[in-house]
């Protein structure tokens, strides 16, 4: 897939749908475009994470370590994303991510999410709905686990 | 040493100085024979006093005037001749005149060359009795001199040395004698001007060499700043961290400037003194002829003297000066080189020299230790007057593992280097068995004994030879010569004798592989490898190895079972699970993994003429583009390039990281990018200017489709480039081939490294852990084919740099620690070589060392007295003193030590 066609499938993914075209294309060129196999990880919990992953293609599950093996705790689609708090809150990956088919993911350096984020406040927004998307899920699971 | 430099020379001189002298007296009798040669040209010859008696004189009839209390008639005959008429006999007399000439000639010669090699041998001597002594310096001086200076003093300031001591004697015996007899001569045509001559030289003896003296003590001054500054400059290289963190650089400036102005002081008054000498020196020289002129042309005039004779004093005299101010300037040189050697002389004499005894070559292997390591009473007294070591009493058997523990600083690590007699004690003795470590042969200690210590030293050789250094004190097997090559060698052997080096051949093997437990190189490569597991360095070794390139013709066998692995490992790829990863190099595809110049080259550069920085520029690859028409179409992607990176780095800062990442174009350059652009807008790019143009047509060669994915090779432009691929390799003249090692998927590629021959192609950029995956399976592939070991061996000829810089600290204490244990010593003496490891590893290594020691003795230091419990016995070192020890088990109520185990 040439740049080109990347900033296109990049304008698609709702984070980055209100960044201009340029910036996009320099987003595109420099960060790696990854091809994991099923049963590959994108990243394991524990590990220090010095970049995120957005899904452009394939699915990927999110597995926690639990004293009974590893739970799943959430599936990954096209245009979602992962691996944002690890850069954020420069602590270890809290989560371990596998590739369930074939995964096409955009690995995005921390220096460039900060400078995107600093530059385009809209992908900060973005981030923050899907963040608060999350909580709100978790606090669904929490409830019902509570009340079995 | 010999504190006097002439009796230096004499005493390893003498036979070579004698002979010269002999030849010295000959060769006055030639000068002296060829001084009557023009007197009797004029007079007889010319003039033809001689004839006006009788139409013929006797030529090559001999006589030497002497005073008339030798002979009656005041001449002595020492051939009859052959008589000729005056105008043969002019001409015989010219020719005799050259032949002497030539003779003189030949005689300087030849005194000259005995000279010069009597003065190179006694440099190398003493050159090489400095460096004699540079290793028996006790090790404590070394804390005091400076490596600059002692190198300097062997290398620079004996240098003068050298070319004096070839005329330390033969000078003024040669001046001297010539001088003797053009005086004689003088005298014996006129006492009057004899006497006169005299006169002025006792003026010039008397004089000049007064007006030497401060010269001569400025030149002491010039050689000790001088020496001075070559040691701040080191010290400068040496603290360079120290200057940027300080920020004390103009400080430094300071220093050095002011240094050298006082060298320029020292200089310039030394010019300005030598010069007012030679000023004097050559008017007094001026005086003589004139009073020559004045009271021989009287003496003609009035006198009874003849033409000739005044002709004859002054051809005499002209030779006069030269060799009297040469033997001023001998004096002069005699003392500056007198003072020079006192004064490296003593700088190589300080106290507590070792012994010549301890350094002897063993005749055979050592004998193993046994017995008791006893020390009484050991202690060690430093400059400062503090003790680290103090009063240390202790007996252990030589194979009992010993663990010293203690803080830092409390003796421990100063004890381990009494026991490896790297230092000694002031008091006490310490003796294993039977051996007096005081006085035992250093071949002793350095057979059975290994110390490793905190900062193990690395000589710039390859690992391998780093490791073998510990075995190599004394040559076991010759080395094999060829008929010429033995000849050769002998005739070295035997000049290094002369000049007093010892005779030792470094190209003899001097491996001492029976200590390591081996047969022979065959299998020292073995015991290197065991070492190395031991200390946790294979894999580095081997991941030097893969890195490392191999010479085919060298190591043949090496080569083909890359080949082998290569095959291996492109089975495995053809696994459509493993396929992704590597694109392989195939002569009929474009690799997408490779830049556009990889791709055209489709080899290895050899050396910098197709490197890809400048293969734009290259004539052959400007040629082979050319011919397949892409030249235009280069430009077009480039211009391509150029404006992607200008639209995408355009509001970056200059110096964002991702300029050096990800851009084509250098920050600074964007600009000038940015301007040939807008010249292009609507234009053909043939219009361009030619600079503008070699601008652009350098950026796609640097281009890799997989990597920056712009889109800019398609199908077609595939084709093209493979066209050109090819057009290149076929029109390459076989001058420039030699150049580039093509790509062959059945040759082995001696330019390229060992990876690189077996992946035969590039990892595909994208893949996930792809470096790492494809890693493993060549690993998985060399140890399937038994290959691994010959990979270590080829990373045992990585280069370690100066000082091993090329390694990291943990690497290289592991070298040294493996260097400790190939040699099997009897008692591996260690003094906290793995501090620079993470606790984990420190106690694998721990562990995986006491091991493999079993039943021989180590005593180590331990930076964590937690590790004690491993060892036999424990002891206590606090302020240089035992205050406790016993078998770890019985410790655990000392309070010292439950201290030491709390603290870590």
């Amino acid at each position: 897939m040439s740049i080109n066609e990347e900033v296109e499938l990049l304008k698609t993914v709702p984070i980055f749908s209100k960044i201009e075209p340029a910036k996009l294309k320099l987003l595109a060129f420099t960060s790696d475009r990854m091809t994991f196999d099923a049963g590959q990880e994108l990243c394991h919990q524990g590990d220090m994470g010095d970049a995120m992953y957005v899904i452009l293609g394939g699915s990927a599950d999110i597995l926690i370590d639990s004293p009974t093996g590893p739970i799943k705790v959430a599936e990954l689609q096209r245009n979602g994303f992962v691996g944002e708090m690890a850069i954020l809150c420069d602590m270890p990956r809290t989560a371990t991510v596998k590739a369930h088919e074939r995964v096409t993911a955009l690995k995005i350096p921390k220096e460039m999410f900060f400078r995107l984020v600093a530059e385009f406040p809209q992908m900060a927004v973005e981030i923050m709905r899907e963040l608060a998307h999350r909580v709100e899920d978790m606090n669904g699971k929490l409830a019902a686990a509570k009340a079995a | 040493m010999e504190k006097n430099l002439f009796k230096y020379i004499w005493r390893h001189s003498r036979h070579e100085q004698l002979i010269i002298l002999l030849l010295v007296v000959v060769a006055q009798i030639f000068y002296f024979v060829s001084l009557n040669i023009p007197k009797v040209i004029v007079n007889d010859g010319i003039e033809g006093k001689a004839f006006k008696t009788a139409p013929e004189v006797t030529f090559l009839h001999f006589t030497i005037p002497v005073p008339s209390f030798l002979s009656e008639t005041g001449s002595l005959t020492l051939f009859d001749g052959i008589p000729l008429t005056q105008w043969p006999y002019l001409v015989a007399m010219s020719c005799l005149f050259l032949v002497m000439v030539t003779v003189n000639g030949m005689f300087k010669k030849s005194i000259n060359t005995q000279k010069g090699r009597m003065g190179e041998r006694m440099l190398r001597r003493l050159r090489y009795e400095l460096y004699d002594r540079i290793l028996l310096f006790p090790s404590a001086h070394f804390r005091k001199v400076k490596a600059a200076e002692l190198s300097g003093m062997i290398k620079d300031e004996v240098e003068p040395l050298g070319g004096f001591i070839g005329d330390a004697y033969v000078q003024p015996a040669f001046l001297g004698g010539q001088a003797i007899t053009a005086l004689l001569f003088i005298v014996l045509q006129s006492m009057w001007l004899g006497m006169i001559v005299i006169a002025v030289l006792a003026v010039q003896a008397f004089v000049i060499p007064r007006l030497r003296r401060r010269v001569i003590a400025l030149g002491r001054e010039r050689q000790l700043t001088a020496r001075q500054l070559a040691g701040r400059i080191a010290e400068t290289v040496d603290g360079v961290h120290e200057i940027h963190a300080n920020g004390t650089s103009n400080h430094e400036r300071a220093d050095i400037a002011n240094r050298l102005g006082t060298i320029f002081g020292i200089r310039f008054e030394l010019f300005q003194r030598k010069f007012t000498a030679k000023f004097l020196n050559n008017l007094l020289a001026q005086m003589t002829p004139f009073l020559i002129y004045l009271i021989g042309g009287y003496l003609v005039l009035f006198g009874d003297m003849q033409v000739g004779s005044v002709v004859g004093v002054l051809l005499a005299y002209k030779d006069l000066p030269g060799p009297v101010k040469e033997l001023i300037d001998w004096d002069q040189q005699r003392q500056d080189v007198q003072q020079k050697y006192e004064q490296v002389a003593e700088q190589f004499e300080p106290d507590g020299m070792l012994a010549h005894e301890l350094q002897v070559v063993p005749d055979g292997p050592i004998p193993p230790l046994s017995g008791d390591i006893v020390l009484t009473g050991v202690t060690v007294a430093d400059d400062g007057g503090s003790k680290p070591v103090d009063g240390v009493s202790l007996v252990t058997p030589i194979g009992r593992r010993l663990a010293l523990v203690g803080p830092q600083g409390g003796g421990k690590e100063a004890l381990t280097q009494v026991i490896a007699r790297l230092m000694r004690p002031s008091v006490g003795t310490i003796r294993i068995g039977n051996v007096d470590l005081a006085t035992a042969s250093e071949a002793v200690t350095g057979a059975r004994i290994s110390y490793v210590g905190q900062d193990v030293y690395l000589f710039p050789v390859s690992v391998r030879d780093n490791i073998l250094y510990g075995l190599k004190r004394r040559p076991i097997k010759p080395a094999v010569y060829d008929e010429s090559g033995r000849r050769g060698r002998e005739r070295f052997a035997i000049e290094a004798r002369r000049a007093g080096n010892p005779d030792f051949d470094p190209a003899d093997d001097w491996i001492d592989y029976e200590a390591a437990g081996a047969t022979g190189p065959g299998d020292i490569d073995r015991r290197i490898v065991e070492a190395l597991r031991v200390v946790e360095l294979e894999e580095d070794i081997y991941q030097f190895g893969l890195r490392g390139t191999v010479d085919p013709t060298a190591r043949p066998r090496v080569a083909e079972s890359i080949l082998m692995a290569r095959d291996e490992l492109h089975a495995r790829l053809a696994d459509p699970a493993l396929a992704s990863l590597v694109e392989p190099f195939d002569r009929a595809r474009y690799n997408r993994n490779m830049s556009v110049a990889e791709n055209l080259l489709f080899g290895t550069p050899i050396d910098r003429t197709f490197d890809p920085d400048n293969i734009a520029a290259n004539p052959h690859m400007r040629d082979a583009l050319r011919r397949v028409g892409l030249e235009t179409d280069l430009l077009q992607m480039g211009a391509s390039i150029a404006e992607t990176m200008v639209e995408l780095f355009a509001d970056l800062p200059a110096g964002h990281p991702f300029f050096e990442q990800f851009s084509f174009i250098a920050a600074e350059d964007l600009p000038e990018f940015r301007t040939i652009l807008s010249r292009l807008a609507g234009k053909s790019i043939a219009d361009l200017d030619p600079a503008s143009r070699a601008r652009l047509a350098a950026l796609p060669f640097r281009y890799i489709e997989a990597r920056h994915r712009l889109g800019l090779i398609d199908a077609a432009m595939e084709e093209r480039l493979l066209a050109a691929r090819r057009a290149f390799e076929e029109n390459l003249p076989p001058e420039a081939a030699t150049a580039i090692e093509f790509y062959d998927r059945n040759r082995y590629n001696a330019a390229a490294t060992l990876q690189d021959n077996i992946l035969f192609g590039r990892i595909v950029y994208g893949q996930a852990q792809g470096p790492q995956r494809v890693g493993a399976l060549i690993s998985e592939v060399l140890e399937g084919l038994d290959l691994r070991g010959a990979v270590v061996e080829i990373g045992l000829d990585y280069n370690v740099g100066v000082a091993g810089k090329r390694l990291s600290a943990v690497q290289r204490q592991k070298v040294g620690l493996a260097r400790g244990l190939v040699k099997r010593p009897d008692l591996l003496v260690l003094n906290e070589p793995t501090a620079v490891l993470d606790s984990a590893a420190q106690q694998r290594l721990l562990d995986k060392i006491l091991e493999v020691c079993k039943g021989r003795g180590v005593v180590w230091a331990l930076s964590r007295a937690s590790l004690a419990d491993r060892f036999d016995q424990v002891v206590v070192l606090q302020g240089g003193k035992v205050t406790a020890s016993g078998a770890p088990g019985d410790m655990t109520t000392d309070k010292n030590f439950a201290d030491l185990l709390a603290a870590g």
